[in-house]
């Protein structure tokens, strides 16, 4: 590790100031590093906060504390020497290839010639060549990308970011970029010096990078550090691969300072409260997990890594799934396994109205948010309360849309659970069901 | 166009002219001359208008579609620095948003129908004696009623700009300048062509309202369509007004084919996403462009000119490294409240000075009475409204669920909504003075003579681009009748009915103040109205009761927009959405 230091990243802390003048916290305490000739992953979950470091490190927003630190210079605005790719792959829908690879060098008032030769080196180096008269909408996701990449590469970056630059892609088309980018990274005929990956593919990171940052949310920090030390390029069949994917799973189902023991696991759910955000997990995806790990071959005990791919599902989408039927206690997550609960076990085997019977118990018993709902409507004599009532509530603790998707959730559990019903033309909760 | 979107393969060009090139050099060209010959008229003194008094000769109509035709073209050019203006700066100033948003939906609303007289009276003095100051006030008219919805639509355009290109404009450090021509304009641009065309579309009728314009005394009558139907009115003459309308067809249909199919078919190229429900737009005018090989040397030098001027405030190339801390001064905490206030106190003064000058002249007993003129007004949109409703819904549908019947109608009632109703006026007229029918009844639907088709083709649009798989559902259930109708029919076209008979709407109280006042030679004939009440005003010469007339009208409006149709749309938004 005695390659230049590239970016230095110190308590980063970011916060957004809510209508009522409190502050939401979005990360905190964030440090990290990244040397010349080192790609770093950035791992955690959609909405744990990764974007907005990136955008936080590139210079597009600024930080509400901490420092970073670019080549020894502080950042405080977008930043030459750094750039991103999207996972949108953000092209300019109205100019060309050509067009939109030039731009960031038209910025600079680069003389034409050299715009032209550069664009074109790009254009060759990233197999674009013949498209460049194509616009956005006559390619391939895969070909869109690829602009993308030319576009950034063109101005010679030292840091090269990328913000999921595969996921909006098919999986046969992200191996294909991401082989190819690898290839040139250690050919070493990209004009970059390091890189910074966000990503939520776990299998992804574990290909690509060389350390991997896992990221945790509420709010947004860094839990854990990974070495990957496999020579490249890797296979994901090697036992020395899979091994560290393994590895990554239980660093994701252990949360930090929990204790392992089984009868102290009770004390996790300590943190969760009314203010705690539920991500959208619809019901038929709760009872689709708790039947493919009750039945055969995992029989209520499931390894992650095996029940995702078995499932073709990524950790991304794996893992709200797992972590609502955590907090409505039908599984418990440890060491990178799944297992089902008593309750979780008889879910999985009942008929629909014990399910929802099921279902509705533990919705009230262990989602605090769901037991307040029902509390207040049976508490009003009308047995009606408007949904802004709640929005008020959760905004206090979290951002607008987090706390819109939070009432989502709760809307469907409990029109599963037939624990309230909900009305959108009035936008107000009742007890009623149409019967 | 910005862009050359030229492939860079092409790198040698034959200079040897195509067939494209003699077709293009030749529109180029006569339109030049044509224009110019037009533009000619503007410098000459006022005395010239009454020493060449417009003639109903056929053969005349020639040069005064020309007059017209011009006259629309710099009210679309004004419109457009107006907007490229007062948009970008309602949006990218705060304080400025705060006032002129709301001013833009106000002016939106409000008749300018009845303002020419007091314009034309202003910009007279603006070029004493000369016809430029009456075209002024003309163009100024046009200029009122496209304006608006173009600078909304840029706003709203600007506003939502896509998060990822906004951060690879900054990322790249694109100066605002570089910014505003690269990324927000061409992302404005499909929906402002859109807007233009409806502009064009309600410009069309101010065009033939603004050239006869008398103020008190004095009519002025500037060579073009709308003076020349206003003689055939006095002189009675149908022959001439059916001449008129079919100049007005060539001109619209000219318009129609050298400006907007080209900008229609060319803002394809300025999305990603190919738009459901529209077909692919093709246009020989762009197929020229693009072939004809002169155009195309011209174009490209054009094209690179303004890729250098869109780079224009760029800083010169800085060193790698990077670029200084943005210390952005915070703007000090006296400069708000100052800024609210002195918005609140010239507020102030204008309503003082509007009830000051309404008041000297006019009873509280008028402003009552203007007020149930109003309510009369008021009864007749609504009962047209649900009247067009009642017979183009299930038009539009029938028709919107027939592909080979949508490609012949849609073009049809895009066209019927540009032309301008006013010049059907005489004929329906005349037949009503012919079998001395009531013209509290009979004038009325002149009111939505043009204004319907909004309802007709967004009705279409609706039903086309229903779900092939929801109908399929019904055919399989076998649901048929009312039921179909009710269940599925209507609430799919409904969203886009509403945005159909939001516009009609709209439009019928502007045509009110034409429309409830008619005249057919020396016959006058007057429904009871707001709209009459306005129309006579004007004609008087009488600001004060002109301005009591349109404010009450605007009122009206905009009270009709917030109360009844802004809840009913966002309701409708809500409910037939599916994500």
């Amino acid at each position: 590790m005695n390659a230049p230091l590239l970016l230095d990243v110190q308590n980063v802390r970011q916060a957004f100031h809510k209508p009522d003048g409190d502050e939401l916290l979005v990360l905190d305490g964030v440090d990290l590093t990244l040397r010349a000739g080192e790609i770093v992953g950035l791992l955690g979950r959609s909405g744990s906060g990764k974007s907005t470091l990136l955008r936080v490190i590139s210079g597009l927003a600024n930080p509400t504390g901490g420092t970073v630190n670019y080549l020894g210079h502080s950042v405080s605005g977008p930043a030459a020497g750094i750039a991103m790719v999207f996972q949108s792959f953000a092209l300019f829908p109205w100019l060309t290839v050509f067009e939109n690879v030039q731009i960031g060098l038209e910025a600079l008032r680069v003389p034409a010639t050299e715009i032209r030769r550069r664009a074109l080196a790009a254009i060759d180096l990233i197999g674009l060549d013949g498209f460049e008269s194509a616009y956005p909408r006559e390619l391939s996701g895969g070909m869109r990308q690829r602009v993308g990449f030319a576009r950034a590469l063109v101005v010679h970056p030292n840091i090269l970011l990328m913000d999921e630059p595969f996921s909006a892609l098919d999986v046969l088309t992200a191996e294909t970029l991401r082989n190819d980018f690898l290839d040139l990274w250690a050919a070493g005929q990209l004009p970059i010096q390091g890189v910074l990956l966000v990503t939520h593919n776990i299998e992804e990171a574990v290909l690509m990078c060389d350390r991997l940052l896992l990221f945790c949310a509420q709010p947004g920090r860094i839990v854990s550090e990974i070495p990957i030390d496999l020579p490249k390029p890797r296979h994901p069949i090697d036992p020395r691969f899979r091994a560290i994917i393994d590895r990554v799973y239980v660093e994701m189902t252990t949360r930090p300072g929990a204790d392992a023991r089984p009868e102290a696991r009770v004390e996790r759910y300590a943190g969760i409260g009314i203010g705690t955000m539920l991500v959208h997990v619809s019901s038929n995806l709760l009872a689709g997990l708790l039947e493919a790990v009750s039945t055969a071959p995992y029989n209520g005990h499931a390894d992650l890594p095996a029940i995702s791919s078995d499932l073709r599902m990524e950790a991304d989408e794996l893992f709200p799934v797992a972590e609502a039927l955590q907090m409505l206690r039908f599984a418990e997550l440890a060491g990178g396994d799944i297992r089902l609960t008593e309750a979780g076990d008889q879910f999985a085997k009942g008929e629909t109205d014990e399910r929802k019977r099921l279902f509705s118990v533990h919705l009230l018993k262990y989602v605090p948010l769901a037991a307040h709902i029902r509390r207040v409507l049976d508490e009003r004599a009308s047995h009606t309360a408007p949904k802004t009532r709640f929005l008020d509530e959760l905004e206090d603790h979290m951002a607008e849309d987090a706390a819109e998707e939070t009432l989502r959730t709760i809307i469907s559990w409990g029109r599963y659970a037939e624990a309230f019903a909900y009305d959108d033309q009035s936008q107000s909760f009742s007890l009623e069901n149409p019967t | 166009m910005l862009i050359d979107r030229l492939p860079i393969s092409v790198l040698k060009s034959r200079l040897v002219p195509g067939r494209w090139d003699v077709v293009a050099i030749a529109l180029v060209f006569g339109l030049l001359i044509y224009l110019g010959e037009a533009a000619h008229g503007l410098t000459q003194p006022l005395a010239g208008l009454e020493a060449t008094p417009i003639s109903l000769d056929p053969w005349k109509l020639i040069g005064y579609s020309a007059r017209s035709a011009l006259r629309m073209l710099i009210a679309m050019i004004a419109s457009l620095v107006f907007t490229f203006s007062y948009a970008t700066l309602a949006a990218k100033s705060r304080r400025a948003e705060a006032v002129l948003v709301p001013l833009l939906d106000i002016l939106q609303s409000v008749p300018i129908l009845g303002f020419i007289s007091v314009t034309v009276v202003f910009f007279l003095s603006l070029t004493p004696g000369r016809v430029a100051g009456a075209e002024f006030a003309a163009i100024f008219a046009i200029f009122t009623s496209q304006a608006w919805n173009m600078a909304f639509s840029f706003y709203q355009s600007l506003r939502s700009v896509p998060d990822e290109l906004d951060e690879v404009a900054r990322g790249f450090r694109l100066g605002a300048w570089m910014r505003f021509w690269r990324l927000e304009v061409p992302f404005a641009t499909p929906p402002l062509i859109w807007n233009m065309m409806m502009s064009m579309s309600g410009g069309w009728f101010f065009v033939v309202a603004s050239e006869a314009i008398s103020v008190g005394n004095t009519t002025l009558t500037l060579p073009g369509i709308g003076s020349y139907i206003a003689l055939a009115i006095e002189q009675r003459n149908l022959v001439a007004i059916g001449w008129a309308i079919g100049a007005m067809f060539v001109v619209i249909l000219v318009y129609d084919q050298l400006l907007f199919r080209p900008l229609i078919a060319s803002a394809d190229w300025f999305t990603l996403e190919q738009e459901a429900g529209l077909t692919p737009s093709r246009s020989w005018v762009l197929t020229m462009l693009r072939r004809s090989r002169v155009l195309r040397l011209l174009r490209r030098g054009f094209a690179a000119s303004l890729r250098s001027a869109s780079r224009w405030g760029q800083n010169l190339q800085r060193p790698k490294g990077l670029k200084k801390p943005l210390t952005q001064k915070p703007t000090p905490a006296w400069v708000d409240p100052l800024w609210y206030a002195g918005i609140l106190l010239i507020t102030l003064a204008a309503v003082l000075k509007i009830s000051i000058f309404v008041h000297s002249g006019v009873t509280t007993a008028e402003i009552g009475h203007v007020v149930l003129l109003g309510l009369a007004t008021l009864a007749r949109v609504i009962i047209l409204i649900a009247l067009a409703s009642v017979v183009w819904v299930p038009i539009g549908v029938a028709i919107g669920l027939r592909p080979s019947v949508t490609r012949i109608v849609q073009p049809i009632a895009q066209f019927l909504a540009a032309f301008p109703a006013n010049l059907f006026f005489p004929v329906v007229v005349s037949g009503i003075v012919a079998w001395h029918l009531s013209p509290n009844i009979w004038l009325s639907p002149l009111m939505i003579l043009g204004t319907q088709w909004y309802i007709l083709f967004n009705v279409i649009v609706g039903a086309s681009s229903l779900a092939p798989d929801l109908r399929n559902v019904a055919e399989n259930l076998h649901i048929r009748g009312w039921l179909w109708w009710s269940r599925i029919a209507l609430p799919a076209v409904f969203p886009y009915y509403l945005t159909g008979a939001i516009t009609a709407s709209g439009g019928s109280w502007n045509a009110a103040i034409v429309a409830e006042l008619a005249t057919w030679g020396k016959e006058r004939l007057v429904a009871t109205g707001l709209g009459a009440y306005i129309a006579e005003a004007t004609t008087a010469g009488d600001a004060r009761r002109t301005v009591l007339g349109i404010l009450v009208m605007s009122l009206f409006v905009v009270l009709l927009n917030r109360l009844f149709w802004r809840p009913l749309y966002a309701q409708a938004e809500r409910r037939f959405r599916m994500a």
